[in-house]
């Protein structure tokens, strides 16, 4: 039973499917909305490391570094706005986030 | 070889079944503990690649900053949020059903992914063997120079995230007195002192 880079894409897959699905069923507490934008980059990084084994290139390291980074960023600033805008209005319920309606 | 397939398999599936348990807890909580125990399998899936550096990164900016950031914020936000579940089976079908499509289009992509025989030339920084270098040194050995303007870029990302956050929310409350250190520079002692000849026995008026 050979583990091959199929194995590694399903589960990042899963995980991307999952963060999808998350993004679409919670559409009321945006934090589980930021834990799904998490996990949808931590299935990018799966992927990315997977491909630099099986092919042999470290490239694909760096890049997924680089990913890191701009999910922590991310995390950092999405969860900045969420503290500020439940100072403003008292609630993080995405239904009530439409001031600028389109 | 089986036992690289055993825990293949076991940090797999726990990473799935707690991704799975992130978006379905009713207690966001325990949607960050379980999103901390995605990562940390996560971590063992690239420990398994032979990417031992990213794994430990993960597990220190995960686990360390990004989870316990979720956790103050969720504890310190007074939100019900049971209120905010309502709806969540309302979505359910259509969701569902994007989800099962979409993971089904993304199965039968990667199912059958080859690695064709031509990319083995288009390498740039091969890996070199483990025994030679460590995979921490052979990724700072292509970081630090080739990539060294994405190693910076990444810096003022953060930097920049840093400061943002900070700016959204610090808040100055209006009543409390703070200290001016510009108008403490600018005393002179004209402003500051006052110098009062007081006549024998008639005190200050």
């Amino acid at each position: 039973m050979i583990i091959g880079l199929g194995h590694y894409l399903s589960v990042a897959a899963i995980v991307f499917t999952l963060g999808v699905l998350g993004i679409f069923l919670n559409r009321k507490n945006v934090i589980i909305i930021l834990m799904s934008i998490e996990l949808i980059l931590l299935s990018v990084n799966i992927n990315l490391v997977a491909f630099s084994t099986f092919l042999g290139d470290i490239v694909g390291q760096v890049y997924a570094l680089i990913v890191l980074t701009v999910a922590a960023a991310e995390a950092a600033i999405g969860l900045a706005i969420l503290v500020a805008y439940f100072r403003n209005r008292g609630s993080i319920a995405v239904e009530d986030i439409n001031l600028m309606k389109g | 070889m089986i036992l690289h397939a055993i825990f293949f398999y076991l940090f797999a599936g726990v990473t799935v079944a707690s991704a799975a348990m992130v978006i379905a807890s009713r207690n966001p909580v325990h949607s960050v503990l379980f999103l901390i125990l995605a990562f940390v399998n996560a971590a063992g899936l690239f420990v398994l690649m032979g990417a031992e550096f990213l794994a430990m990164i993960l597990i220190v900016v995960y686990v360390g900053a990004v989870a316990v950031l979720f956790l103050f914020v969720v504890m310190m936000l007074d939100v019900d949020f049971s209120e905010l579940r309502r709806g969540v089976l309302t979505y359910l079908p259509v969701g569902g059903l994007v989800g099962a499509v979409l993971l089904a289009e993304l199965l039968i992509i990667v199912g059958a992914w080859a690695i064709g025989p031509e990319v083995g030339k288009a390498i740039t920084a091969p890996i070199p063997p483990s025994t030679a270098i460590p995979n921490t040194q052979a990724l700072g050995l292509v970081l630090y120079t080739r990539y060294v303007y994405f190693f910076q870029a990444a810096g003022i990302i953060l930097l920049v995230a840093m400061i943002g956050a900070i700016v959204l929310t610090l808040q100055h409350k209006p009543h409390v007195r703070r200290q001016i250190i510009a108008d403490q520079v600018a005393r002179t002692k004209a402003s500051a002192i006052e110098i009062v000849k007081v006549k024998v026995g008639q005190g200050l008026s």
